[in-house]
């Protein structure tokens, strides 16, 4: 900006660039490029949607929504991830004051949660796979299985990504660098919040109305 | 990727609430909002437990004669649960970032709905247009 104006170019000299990088903080640009990186997400989840809305008609003569899904279950699933997400907002207020046990307490109770939501799904599929109405038995199944287990994975690996990120608070307290990779889980658990609406939604409420 | 990496500038580093960007205004700044506040939590909990609650009522017990409207207001629902996730829980702000996260929303969304209604649209035709109406004999 400064360089390529100075009078040195009017002189003849031409440059077109600043001779030096300007200074950035580190992790000034974390947070975008990490959402940028949450919108890509947010596509994956959009073309599995589409698929779902193509082939979730298609029951191959087999078992429909109405046969397989317990939306007792599924309501007790969504509750868990609410009650993680507005826990790991408690454990971001608790970062920003600067109090590390606190802050550990909610990150725990959020794994919990998130622990407590993925053991259901995990039996809500291993049930589906036990009745016979595994991936393969049609292209609805197919399409639930892989939509609900991708997201399902994004929470696993959100789950590795907490108690990582536990460790890293216990052992190096609240620094600057901890405070922001909380921050990018904080944004990445919150969006995993926003695609379970749709998947109750579109997969399991639709589902038994159809 | 080290711990120490904080203090690679040298910068005199202290643990202080968004002291990150002081003396270097590029437009990048996060306020301290991006965090939100406990009332703010509070208000987009309650209000994501009721836009939650009443879909699945209206599914579980049917109190809507019309399933079609049942499914209409399901979907309203929805949208409106997740606009409560993204301004309580995500913080989304039209300035955060200078405007960028903003911008890579609308942009990701205009292909969201490009895709899906796009995918469903085709789809819908190739399936009306290939089913074997009465032939099914003579294949």
């Amino acid at each position: 900006m400064s360089a390529a104006s100075t009078p040195a170019a009017a002189a003849g000299e031409v440059r077109f660039h600043p001779e030096t990088e300007p200074h950035h903080p580190e992790g000034s640009s974390t947070m975008l490029g990490f959402w940028i990186y949450l919108m890509s997400d947010c596509l994956i989840f959009a073309i599995l949607f589409a698929s779902f809305g193509v082939l979730g008609g298609n029951y191959a003569a087999g078992p429909g929504p109405k046969d397989l899904f317990e939306l007792e279950l599924v309501a007790v699933n969504t509750a868990m991830l609410l009650l993680s997400s507005i826990t790991y907002g408690f454990a971001m207020l608790e970062m920003v004051k600067g109090r590390k046990t606190t802050t550990l307490v909610w990150l725990g109770v959020t794994g919990l949660f998130g622990l407590a939501f993925l053991c259901i799904e995990i039996y809500e599929f291993q049930h589906l796979i036990h009745i016979g109405a595994g991936p393969q038995r049609s292209a609805f199944l197919s399409a639930f299985f892989t939509l609900v287990g991708t997201h399902g994975l994004h929470v696993t690996f959100g789950l590795v990504w907490l108690v990582t990120l536990m460790v890293q608070v216990h052992r190096f307290g609240l620094i600057e660098a901890n405070q922001r990779r909380l921050m990018c889980l904080s944004l990445f658990w919150h969006f995993l919040d926003v695609i379970w609406i749709g998947v109750f939604t579109f997969v399991y409420l639709l589902g038994m109305l159809q | 990727m080290s711990i120490a990496h904080h203090d690679r500038y040298g910068r005199p580093h202290v643990v202080e609430h968004e002291g990150e960007e002081h003396g270097h205004h590029d437009g990048h700044g996060h306020g301290g909002a991006a965090h939100g506040t406990l009332a703010g939590y509070l208000t987009g909990f309650i209000l994501s437990v009721i836009l939650t609650a009443i879909p699945f009522w209206l599914v579980m017990d049917m109190p809507l004669p019309d399933a079609q409207t049942t499914g209409f207001i399901v979907v309203g629902l929805a949208v409106v649960q997740i606009v409560v996730h993204m301004v309580f829980f995500l913080h989304m702000d039209p300035r955060s970032e200078g405007g960028w996260i903003m911008t890579a929303l609308v942009f990701t969304l205009i292909l969201v709905v490009i895709a899906i209604s796009g995918t469903l649209w085709v789809m819908y035709h190739l399936n009306a247009n290939m089913m074997p109406a009465h032939d099914m004999g003579v294949l």
